[in-house]
């Protein structure tokens, strides 16, 4: 996994971001019904390139597969609306250095993406360009390098960029997805702990199913997991480095530990303890292995997470008789009971971006994935189904992956396990393509920055 | 309080009792309550012995058929001195996995606490929680889910 950690040379030869003249704004924080029309214009290569790319990456038109890369991403973002390139008038290397915006705003693209990828020195050079049709104005210009197996990621850095210039946030493209790969029947699954691109390429499998893994989460610069693996019988939080592929457990402790996760510098790891049958949270300094109990209560409490200031944590506790969420500093004191509706709360998570806490919650004989503020006002349910949980923020906050399970007959017949993700406007429901079912997904940062 | 006053007292307890137990606790088919009480996924550690116990929704709580379960394993068990136990405990898949891992673990212990009180020594009992992975009905249905939340005692030599 060495190419989890290569560098992208990125050079901003045209700066011009100012946001004042620009006509074209898309409004993230409602439910978007009328999707911004774009034209992804094919990115041009040259023949002597395209050749190239052809034998290294059998590829027959790497410009177009990368600008398919990028109208995929901005399709599922449910912001934009990718236009037929059947339709397009211009020719590509034309559109790149000099758009005819009377054409494209003939077929209603308000937008308009152009590029160019030439081979250098054996690597991936590619320009693109974003430009206002209605203004008729180029409004952004980026130029990167990078080794041409990475071409996939090139068309999550361009939607990242278009993102980010169109709704003034920063994308979550350029990420991936670590999760449970499972198998088989019900009552003995198989399960792995896999990792593929936000749009479900390149998946790896980082274990061989040998044994129960559960959980896996990314540390903040995705190059760790910490997860629960019950290898030898023995359900025990792991921490695995992707790259390396070398596993320990995490401290030593006389019993099960479980739903773990990083405290947001990646120092430490946060997580369940049980003993006796009560479960409370302590933390692990990776550094010192210094081991700080953080709740002290014969109930169970379970599934903590990190504010990301570090300074709170929220955490699952049945301390009132009943599963429900909590608040409390990152010492383990002030604790603070913050779900008050109807039915059972499980699996907080606090958003990247610190104002929400997206949860699972149980009520009637439905799961629904939700958010609230996170004081606990402010309850909003996105989604109801038969059942769903684990929900996993994208990095900037807009965006929710959880996994949903179908039900079952007593032979197991119907059963699924799959990734959805949902806006936090509570539109744009998707199904996320995986190789195998899969649950627990979590979510990457953006790999690039 | 007179003799009499407290033997009225505790009849009248006892019959409150009868009538709450009669009203709140249904028993259908397979289930008492919502706690399973068939025999069919049930199997014996000796003769006579069955090796697991059921519980209630979201329950720890050892019912009277799973306390008259766990006499008998600890007298087995007593009879056996040279045999280790590992008790594994379960969820139904209508919680969330990380809870259900704890909710596991909390009713082995329970079922554990329980043989230890009848003289098995804490050293020959281990306890492993399965949470929702290990289902022995795959059905979406009440009557499976209730055979699923159990403690099973497994020979662990």
């Amino acid at each position: 996994m060495r190419k989890f950690i290569f560098l992208i040379y990125i050079c901003l030869f045209v700066f011009n971001w100012g946001k004042a003249w620009s006509l074209i704004e898309v409004d993230i924080t409602r439910g978007n019904l009328n999707p911004l029309p774009l034209a992804v214009s094919p990115l041009s290569v040259d023949q002597n390139s395209k050749e190239k790319f052809k034998d290294l990456l059998k590829l027959e038109d790497i410009g177009v597969e990368i600008s398919k890369v990028v109208e995929n991403n901005l399709r599922q973002s449910g912001l934009f609306n990718p236009l037929d390139p059947k339709a397009f008038l211009q020719k590509p290397d034309i559109a790149h250095v000099k758009p005819r915006f009377e054409d494209w705003a003939l077929i209603k693209a308000q937008a308009l993406i152009t590029g160019e990828v030439k081979i250098v020195d054996e690597k991936l050079r590619v320009e693109f360009r974003l430009w206002d049709v209605l203004a008729g104005k180029e409004i952004m210009a980026l130029a990167f390098t990078t080794v041409s197996e990475n071409w996939r990621r090139v068309g999550h850095i361009i939607t990242d960029k278009v993102y980010q210039r169109l709704t003034g946030e920063k994308g979550y493209f350029d990420t991936r997805i670590i999760y449970v790969a499972e198998e088989g029947l019900k009552t003995s699954r198989i399960k792995k702990l896999a990792i593929m691109d936000q749009d479900g390429f390149n998946t790896k499998y980082l274990t061989l199913g040998n044994e129960l893994v559960l959980t896996p989460r990314f540390n903040p610069t995705n190059q760790m997991v910490t997860y629960l693996s019950y290898f030898k019988n023995l359900p025990r939080v792991y921490l695995l480095d992707i790259e390396t592929g070398i596993q320990e457990v995490v401290g030593d402790f006389p019993g099960m530990t479980f739903a773990p996760r990083f405290s947001p510098d990646g120092k430490k790891i946060i997580m369940s303890f049980a003993k006796d049958g009560n479960s409370d949270i302590y933390t692990m300094d990776l550094e010192s292995r210094e081991v700080e109990k953080i709740t002290n209560h014969p109930s169970i409490d379970t599934s903590p997470s990190y504010s990301p200031d570090g300074k709170y944590i929220c955490f699952n506790s049945d301390r009132s008789g009943y599963q429900q969420i909590y608040v409390m500093r990152s010492d383990g004191s002030k604790v603070k009971r913050i779900s008050f509706g109807n039915g059972l709360y499980g699996t907080p998570v606090w958003s990247p971006r610190g104002d929400l806490i997206a949860f699972t919650k149980l009520h009637k004989g439905k799961f629904y994935i939700g958010v609230m503020r996170t004081d606990g006002t402010g309850e909003r349910l996105l989604t109801e189904n038969y059942y769903q949980e684990a929900p996993s923020w994208s990095p900037n906050g807009r965006v929710l992956i959880f996994y949903r399970e179908t039900k079952s007959d007593s032979a197991g017949k119907g059963f699924s396990a799959k990734l959805w993700s949902i806006d936090l406007t509570g539109y744009n429901e998707r199904m996320v393509k995986t190789e195998t079912d899969a649950s627990d997904p979590s979510w990457s940062s953006l790999l690039t920055d | 309080m007179s003799l009499n006053k407290i033997f009225r007292n505790t009849l009248l307890i006892i019959s409150a009792s009868i009538l709450l137990s009669a009203c709140a606790v249904k028993t259908t088919g397979k289930m008492q309550g919502d706690v399973y009480t068939g025999k069919d996924t049930v199997e014996y550690l000796a003769s006579g012995v069955p090796d697991r116990v059921f519980f209630a929704t979201n329950e720890t709580v050892l019912t009277t058929a799973s306390r008259e379960t766990l006499r008998k394993q600890a007298s087995w068990l007593r009879k056996n001195s040279k045999i280790n136990v590992v008790l594994e405990g379960h969820a139904d898949e209508r919680g969330t996995r990380e809870y259900n891992l704890a909710l596991g673990e909390r009713r082995a212990n329970a079922a554990k606490d329980y043989l230890m009180t009848y003289g098995i020594s804490g050293n020959r009992i281990s306890v492993i929680s399965y949470g929702k992975e290990r289902p022995v009905d795959s059905g979406s249905n009440p009557l499976a889910w209730s055979k699923n939340r159990r403690s099973v005692t497994v020979k662990a030599n």
